[in-house]
This record gives C-alpha cells, sequence and structure tokens, in this order.
C-alpha cells in the first residue's frame, strides 16, 4: 500500500484528505479506499478535528473502482471481498465529511461523493455511474444513495445508461449543495468545515445521528430517535454555554463536554 | 503535403488561426475541423499564447458547412446532421466560450450559417466594411446551429434575430455593428493592421484577468442577479491574487508602465 495515495492535512479543527493517484485518475482499489478509512478512524479518535473534507485532483475527483481488480474477481472472490466491510467502516465516521469534488466522480468516486454528508463541486464538475456499460453495477451504495437525493427519474437514467450529469444537473436534483468556480471548491468546502468545526462536536455526532436516521427508518421513529439525541444533548456543558454565549453576544467556546 | 486548412502562426503572444479553403469561401468540412480542434489545443496549453485571432483566407470569412461534404448528401438515407452538430460545431463553440484568452474574430469577408455563428461566438468582432452575416440555414429547412440560435436574440434582440433567422437576408457589416452584433467596421485594407494590432495589445495585458472577465460576462447569460454578483465575488478573489493585479497597482503607485505576465 503506497501511503501517498492520501495526502493528509490539517489546518485548525479541519482536516484535508485528498486522494493522490494521479496515475490511476484517484482510482478507488480496496487498498486505496482502506487507507482513506485508516485516516477517518484516527481523525475519528482525535479531539482536535471538528469536520473533514474530502478531495481529489482539479481533473478528476475519483474515475471509479480499480478495474483490474475487478477483473480478478469472480463469483466467490466477490462474496468474500472486503471491500463492502471497507465501506461499512466509511459510513461509520462520526464526524461531518464535506466532498469537494472537480472534475469527474464516477462510479465509486460518485458513491464516495453520495457517502459524504455535503458535497461542493466546481462548474466542471461531473458525476456518473457508469457501471452498467461495464456489464455490472453500482456496487457501493449508487442504487440506494443515489435514489434518495435526486429521484426515482434521474437516478434511473443515470444508473441504466451510465451517463453522466454536469454540476448545474447535479446542483438542480439535490446531489450537491453548492456550486463555484472550479479554483476556489476545495477554499470553499474548507471553509465551511470551519465553520462547522468550531460547532460543540456532541452535538454535531448527535445531529448527524440524526440525520443517517432519517434514510434508515420510519419518520415515526425518526423523530423519536430525534427527541432522544435531543434529549442526551440537554445534559451537556457545551449547550449550556452556547445559550449562554447567545445571550451574552459573544463566541461560545465549546469543550466537548 | 497537402495545403493545411487551418494556418497557424504565433508572433508577439498572438496565435492567428486562418480558415484556408478559399476556394470553397473556407467553408467547414469533418477535416477541417479536426485540424482546427488541434489548432485550439496549441492555444490552450501554450502559456505563450495570450491572443487568438481567427480570420478567414481569400474573399470570404467561413461560408459554414461545406454543402458538398458527405455529411449533407441527399441521395444517401437521410443524413444525421445532428451527429455532425454534436461531434464538430458545439465542441468548437464550446472551446471558444471556455477559452480563458481574448478571441479576436477578423471577418474578412462573407460569414454565413455556421461561418456566422462562429464569427459572433469569438469575444471582439471586427468586420471589414465589404463582409456580410447571413443566417443561410433557413433557405434549406435548417436551424441556426453552432449557438447561432442563442448569439442573435442576446446581441441584436429578438425581433432582429427573427428577421435575420426567418428570412436569410444578407446582413451588411455596418448593418451588423449597427445592431450590435459586431464590435467594429474597418475598411477592407485596413482590416488586417487593425485586427493585428489589437490582438497583440490584448497579448500584452493581464491575460488571466481577462480569462476572469470572459468567465463573467459568457455567464451572465443565465445567471440571475443574484448568482452574478456571488459569482463577481469569487473571481474577483482569484484576480486580487493574481501577479498581474500587484504589477498593475504597483505601477500605478509608481506611476510607471505596467508589465503584465498573463499570470
Amino acid at each position: 500500500m503506497n501511503q501517498d495515495w492520501i495526502l493528509s492535512q490539517q489546518v485548525g479543527r479541519v482536516l484535508t484528505l485528498t486522494l493522490n493517484r494521479p496515475e490511476a485518475r484517484n482510482a478507488l482499489s480496496t487498498d486505496c479506499l482502506a487507507l482513506l478509512v485508516q485516516h477517518l478512524e484516527q481523525a475519528d479518535a482525535d479531539d482536535g478535528v471538528g469536520c473533514v473534507v474530502l478531495t481529489g485532483s482539479a481533473r478528476f475527483f475519483a474515475a471509479g473502482a480499480d478495474l483490474r481488480e475487478l477483473q480478478q474477481q469472480n463469483v466467490a472472490v466477490t462474496l468474500t471481498d472486503r471491500r463492502p466491510q471497507v465501506w461499512r467502516r466509511f459510513c461509520a465516521f462520526s464526524k461531518p465529511v464535506i466532498a469537494a469534488v472537480n472534475g469527474y466522480a464516477l462510479g465509486a468516486g460518485c458513491e464516495l461523493a453520495l457517502a459524504s454528508d455535503i458535497v461542493i463541486c466546481g462548474e466542471n464538475a461531473r458525476f456518473g455511474l457508469p457501471e452498467i456499460t461495464l456489464g455490472l453495477m453500482p456496487g457501493a451504495g449508487g442504487t440506494q444513495r443515489l435514489i434518495r437525493c435526486v429521484g426515482k427519474s434521474l437516478a434511473y437514467r443515470m444508473v441504466l445508461s451510465g451517463e453522466v450529469i454536469d454540476a448545474r444537473q447535479a446542483l438542480v436534483a439535490g446531489l450537491v449543495s453548492e456550486v463555484c468556480v472550479d479554483t476556489l471548491t476545495l477554499e470553499k468546502a474548507q471553509w465551511l468545515a470551519a465553520v462547522i468545526a468550531r460547532q460543540a462536536p456532541l452535538a454535531l455526532r448527535a445531529a448527524k445521528a440524526a440525520l443517517k436516521q432519517a434514510q434508515e427508518t420510519t419518520l415515526e421513529n425518526g423523530l423519536l430517535a430525534e427527541r432522544q439525541l435531543f434529549t442526551v444533548l440537554a445534559g451537556t456543558e457545551d449547550r449550556r454555554e452556547g445559550i449562554a454565549a447567545f445571550f451574552d453576544k459573544r463566541s461560545p467556546e465549546f469543550k466537548g463536554r | 503535403m497537402e495545403t493545411p486548412m487551418i494556418l497557424t502562426h504565433i508572433e508577439s503572444g498572438v496565435l492567428t488561426l486562418t480558415l484556408n479553403r478559399p476556394d470553397r469561401l473556407n467553408s467547414f468540412n469533418d477535416e477541417m475541423h479536426n485540424q482546427l480542434a488541434e489548432a485550439l489545443k496549441i492555444a490552450e496549453l501554450d502559456d505563450k499564447v495570450r491572443c487568438l485571432l481567427i480570420t478567414g483566407a481569400g474573399r470570404g470569412f467561413c461560408a459554414g458547412q461545406d454543402l458538398n461534404d458527405r455529411n449533407v448528401s441527399v441521395d444517401q438515407e437521410t443524413p444525421d446532421l445532428g451527429l455532425s452538430v454534436e461531434r464538430f460545431y458545439n465542441p468548437l463553440i464550446r472551446r471558444l466560450n471556455a477559452m480563458p484568452k481574448p478571441i479576436v474574430c477578423a471577418v474578412n469577408g462573407v460569414a454565413a450559417g455556421a461561418g456566422a455563428a462562429l464569427a459572433l461566438a469569438c469575444d471582439i468582432t471586427i468586420a471589414s466594411s465589404s463582409a456580410s452575416f447571413i443566417q443561410s440555414f433557413c433557405r434549406l429547412g435548417l436551424v441556426p446551429d453552432s449557438g447561432g440560435s442563442w448569439f442573435l436574440p442576446r446581441l441584436a434582440g429578438r425581433a432582429r434575430a427573427m428577421g435575420m433567422a426567418l428570412l436569410g437576408d444578407k446582413v451588411s457589416a455596418r448593418q451588423a455593428l449597427e445592431w450590435g452584433l459586431i464590435w467594429q467596421v474597418v475598411e477592407p485594407e485596413a482590416l488586417v493592421g487593425y485586427t493585428r494590432n489589437l490582438a497583440r495589445h490584448l497579448a500584452t495585458q493581464p491575460t488571466y484577468g481577462l480569462g476572469l472577465i470572459k468567465h463573467a460576462i459568457n455567464s451572465s447569460a443565465t445567471n440571475t442577479l443574484d448568482q452574478q454578483l456571488d459569482l463577481e465575488r469569487d473571481l474577483q478573489r482569484l484576480g486580487g491574487r493574481s501577479a498581474d493585479y500587484r504589477e498593475g497597482v504597483s505601477a500605478f503607485v509608481a506611476k510607471r508602465q505596467p508589465v503584465f505576465c498573463g499570470k
């Protein structure tokens, strides 16, 4: 495994992880994905990290999985593939993740963006699930997460035809929250991450857990879970500090307690 | 070797592209499209090129699609003209639009069909007083392509766009100037010198900043005021970080001529 596949840089409480396999257009081989998850797990345990930004290069966020790897897998090997486990670990990351996408986010790259909490992209970004054109299909959330954010018609179209959509379509469809000038994508994501990273860590954790619930359960159970998480925060120091700072008209100082 | 259909020449930071099929009024065929696409690569990749100048050889500028070319043969199955638009014309217009360097067009003679659209897609279009613009598509049962139906109403207004597109009449260079389709008209013998000097001037200017301006103005066509204000803020942020901005300010303070590097 090449440690350079993921570049890591921390400024304040924002950790930026950059996919760095230019020779493979940032293809997400299992090893590369596992390395990314290692970084996230370290960040999860690190109180100094409040939010993570995930990005690629100017032309490629990530252009899919490693096809050579897939080529060698028959049914038996695929059944015992460790890759789904690696994805599960990605999704278990408890802090906010922002994907800053420039260029192509295809296949697994698109699924990585979909699995992130917020996506910001450049004007020339492209999103697509071209698996179908290779005789396979999305295998890491593509058919599930896409339809939940862009709706039935566009999701079916993208999955069944393999056609890519541009940044504007992605914005209109709700796949991304903001489109900006390419050269500012990373900066904007980091700026947003800094805003998020200033918030109370426990509240962020609970809010992210509540938002994830929304995809998993019925509205009634979701509301119940939300209320429980809300109640848990009532006992935190940071909640008292947050409200007190609001009345004192000053910035709160959160301690994660 | 056969005569190239696109002549390229780089001098003083200006890449001059000359459409070179004078016997066919520089009309496009597939090969000419391929050569033009190659030539545009130079403009996109070479930092030394800081301005593009497009013109035509001989008496015409560009008569659009060469109707003799196989794309539009009528003796066989119905041709898929959409394919030719998709493969050649649309990418060409998109590339000109996205090119972060100024593009000057010297319209030396008739600009018809896609040739007229090509001239309108450039950033600063100068026409010889003997030049003319024709939206000839309507005479063949076709639609203005290569952005023609987009540029015309934006530049000249709906009434004039409709008139030009539905009637297909020849519009003189002077008329085109009056309607706001182009930037200047000059006498035929002055066209080459005038446009060359203009292009050379642009090639000494803050190229990166000019690219941002293009971006802003081209985006304004589809943005709301709110979106455009946000975009201006973002582009200004980028412009403020350029070496040319520093140079411009320090030259202004020192009361000297700035020397821009284009970055």
